[in-house]
């Protein structure tokens, strides 16, 4: 119950700071990206912000020989630098580019934000069942 | 700089910090990374991790709700017609799940980390999402 609240509360501020960051207005996000055309920075802010204050705690947190209330640190162990990981990067892109929404802002907008990101969070879901049943396929 | 300016990045820096806030808390008590689309996509997987993905789920989406009842400006409309975000979100979660991760995965806590293959990963979205826009403009 402790593990299931505390992970609510960080999934809440979460959404606050993309909401406060702007990142829910998929405009924004889009006029991110318009880079040689009316480019509004706001976002590269929102990136630096999370990052300075992400890479300062990690490196606090890292020094604990395990999280508070699991047994270990889950760290991703995958290394190698593939076309399926550039690939795929490539296809997330093209997605963000069309629409402004990339997982975290489109699950915050589902209720109650514009009816499109039901939309878009349907396909999403439909676009991870789908490479997962291709990953399955191809062992 | 304009007063305009200002606040657009005192927003940005206080909402990036409470992401990074949220996304340290992720790690501090669970051990995980805070990357949306692997929580999403593994949110049903049998195993340890079921209940702080469905906890971090329920927080983000109920929050969402909330904010958006309270703030509805902070919600914009979508850019594009419905068929098209159709095949966006079919995009952003094949991609996602491909290259194990988006925006918050590599892009918060992969460049954090100085992941080699977090920093190759937002290079390449950051290109083709800048690529996506120029070819077919900001919205529709």
């Amino acid at each position: 119950m402790t593990r299931f609240v505390l992970a609510a509360i960080a999934g809440a501020l979460f959404a606050i700071g993309l909401t406060v960051g702007g990142m829910t207005i998929p405009a924004k996000v889009t006029g991110f990206l318009d880079v040689g055309g009316a480019w509004d920075p706001q976002l590269a802010f929102v990136m630096a912000g999370a990052i300075a204050v992400y890479a300062s705690l990690l490196r606090l947190i890292r020094r604990r020989s395990a999280p508070v209330l699991a047994d270990r640190f889950h760290w991703p162990t995958a290394r190698a630098i593939d076309p399926r990981l550039v690939g795929g990067a490539a296809i997330f892109g093209v997605g963000w580019g069309l629409s402004g929404y990339c997982p975290g802002p489109a699950l915050a907008s589902l209720v109650g934000g514009a009816s499109s990101a039901i939309v878009f969070v349907v396909a999403m879901i439909g676009g991870i069942a789908l490479a997962r049943a291709g990953e399955l396929a191809r062992r | 700089m304009g007063a305009m300016m200002l606040v657009a990045i005192l927003r940005g820096l206080a909402g990036g910090a409470l992401i990074g806030l949220a996304s340290a808390m992720l790690l501090l008590v669970h051990g995980r990374i805070a990357g949306v689309s692997g929580i999403l996509g593994h949110a049903v997987d049998a195993g340890s991790g079921r209940t702080f993905r469905i906890g971090f789920l329920s927080g983000l989406v109920v929050t969402g709700a909330i904010l958006a009842a309270a703030q509805p400006s902070a919600f914009g409309a979508g850019v594009r017609s419905l068929p098209v975000l159709a095949i966006a979100g079919v995009l952003v979660g094949a991609g996602t799940t491909l290259g194990s991760g988006c925006t918050s995965g590599h892009g918060v806590c992969g460049i954090s980390r100085l992941s080699s293959r977090s920093i190759v990963a937002v290079g390449t979205f950051m290109v083709t999402a800048a690529l996506t826009v120029a070819i077919f403009g900001a919205h529709a």
